[in-house]
């Protein structure tokens, strides 16, 4: 019960904000890829990602830093202590007050509490960590936490949206809302909802992090693109998760 | 390491053709890139796949860079008695990998 209130105040505040696409006209970029490359995602057996999925469950598991300490010895199973949070992040750090995403709460547990080497950012075994959490999520809506000290960083995130950059001077909404579904190039353009992340992109031969998604299309513009775990990277996301607040989750998802 | 994700029956009816899915985990570096100080990544591609049903080739592949990552295989295969499908491939680095999956025949 406590969900779906959070999940109706999530949309009405989507709906009240000028703009931005109405819920009911929301779509999934699953929705509009080739359906060859919608059956890749659709079979577990099928989408390359389980590959990293099956890594990561096997990471959390495996006892890793002085301690001998995994995951799992905090966490337990991570079907019930892991679902729905991949939903709720960026959520506020209680340490700093500053907002974390999943793959900065994955590397502070790996470094802090397991005391074992740091993840570097995008690299596969934490990106299988996060697949395999994400898809603990999977089917579930996105619930955005509801903390008043996110506010800043959504508006932030939302300025960044809606901000010209880079030598191109286009802005993420100049595409992603005034010329979604038409195309740029041969690629049709989607609506941007970060409902599959990590994904794993054709193009890139690999699994990938929004903040991987967000960095390309910012050289892709031509911009200099924030640092991976930056503040405005972080900003971006909880933009778009408030953007795509009670779509489905679908990762590990595929993309072209 | 996920060597990688299987489709396959495990009951099949006798002669009649069943179908095997693999998706094999490998980076199939096509020894065409650079990294990021100039110097030539080498190639590492999985060269050669063999699957083997009771003990006999089913299949054999060549491969080249033009492969994808990951790369997907799907083939049919038919049995007269049960036995185990055997796929062992490898790559540039002299990796091999092997994955069995016993078949039973019915009927």
């Amino acid at each position: 019960m406590r969900g779906f209130l959070a999940l109706l105040l999530a949309c009405g505040g989507l709906a009240a904000a000028a703009g931005e696409p109405s819920a009911d006209r929301r779509i999934s970029g699953f929705a509009t890829m080739h359906p060859d490359t919608q059956a890749m995602q659709r079979s577990d057996r099928l989408n390359p990602a389980m590959l990293w999925v099956a890594e990561g469950a096997r990471a959390w598991t495996t006892p890793a830093g002085p301690a001998g300490q995994s995951c799992a010895s905090c966490h337990g199973e991570a079907v019930r202590s892991m679902a729905g949070a991949a939903a709720r992040y960026p959520v506020v750090d209680a340490a700093t007050g500053k907002p974390r995403d999943l793959a900065g709460q994955i590397r502070a547990c790996r470094s802090e509490r397991q005391r074992a080497g740091d993840w570097a950012p995008e690299s596969r075994p934490l990106l299988a960590m996060e697949a395999f959490l994400g898809l603990q999520s999977r089917g579930q809506p996105i619930l955005p936490a509801l903390d008043s000290r996110l506010e800043a960083s959504i508006e932030a995130g939302r300025a960044l949206f809606n901000a010209r950059i880079g030598q191109l001077n286009l802005s993420c909404a100049g595409c992603h809302e005034d010329n979604a579904g038409r195309r740029l190039g041969g690629s049709l353009i989607p609506q941007g909802h970060p409902t599959g992340y990590p994904i794993y992109r054709l193009e890139w031969q690999g699994l990938g992090s929004l903040q991987r998604r967000l960095r390309n299309c910012m050289t892709g513009v031509r911009a200099e693109p924030y640092p991976y775990g930056s503040a405005e990277l972080i900003a971006l996301e909880l933009y778009l998760k408030r953007r795509a607040a009670g779509m489905v989750i679908e990762t590990p998802a595929v993309r072209p | 390491m996920a060597n990688a994700l299987l489709d396959i029956p495990g009951t099949v009816r006798r002669g009649e053709a069943f179908t095997v899915k693999i998706v094999l985990s490998h980076v199939m570096e096509t020894g065409y890139r650079r990294d990021i100080s100039g110097k030539p990544i080498p190639r590492n591609i999985i060269t050669r796949f063999v699957a083997t049903l009771g003990g006999e080739e089913v299949i054999r592949l060549d491969l080249t860079q033009a492969v994808a990552a990951n790369p997907y295989f799907g083939f049919q295969a038919r049995a007269e008695t049960s036995g185990p499908l055997v796929m062992t491939w490898e790559d540039d680095e002299g990796v091999s990998y092997r994955e069995e999956v016993a078949i039973t025949v019915t009927g």
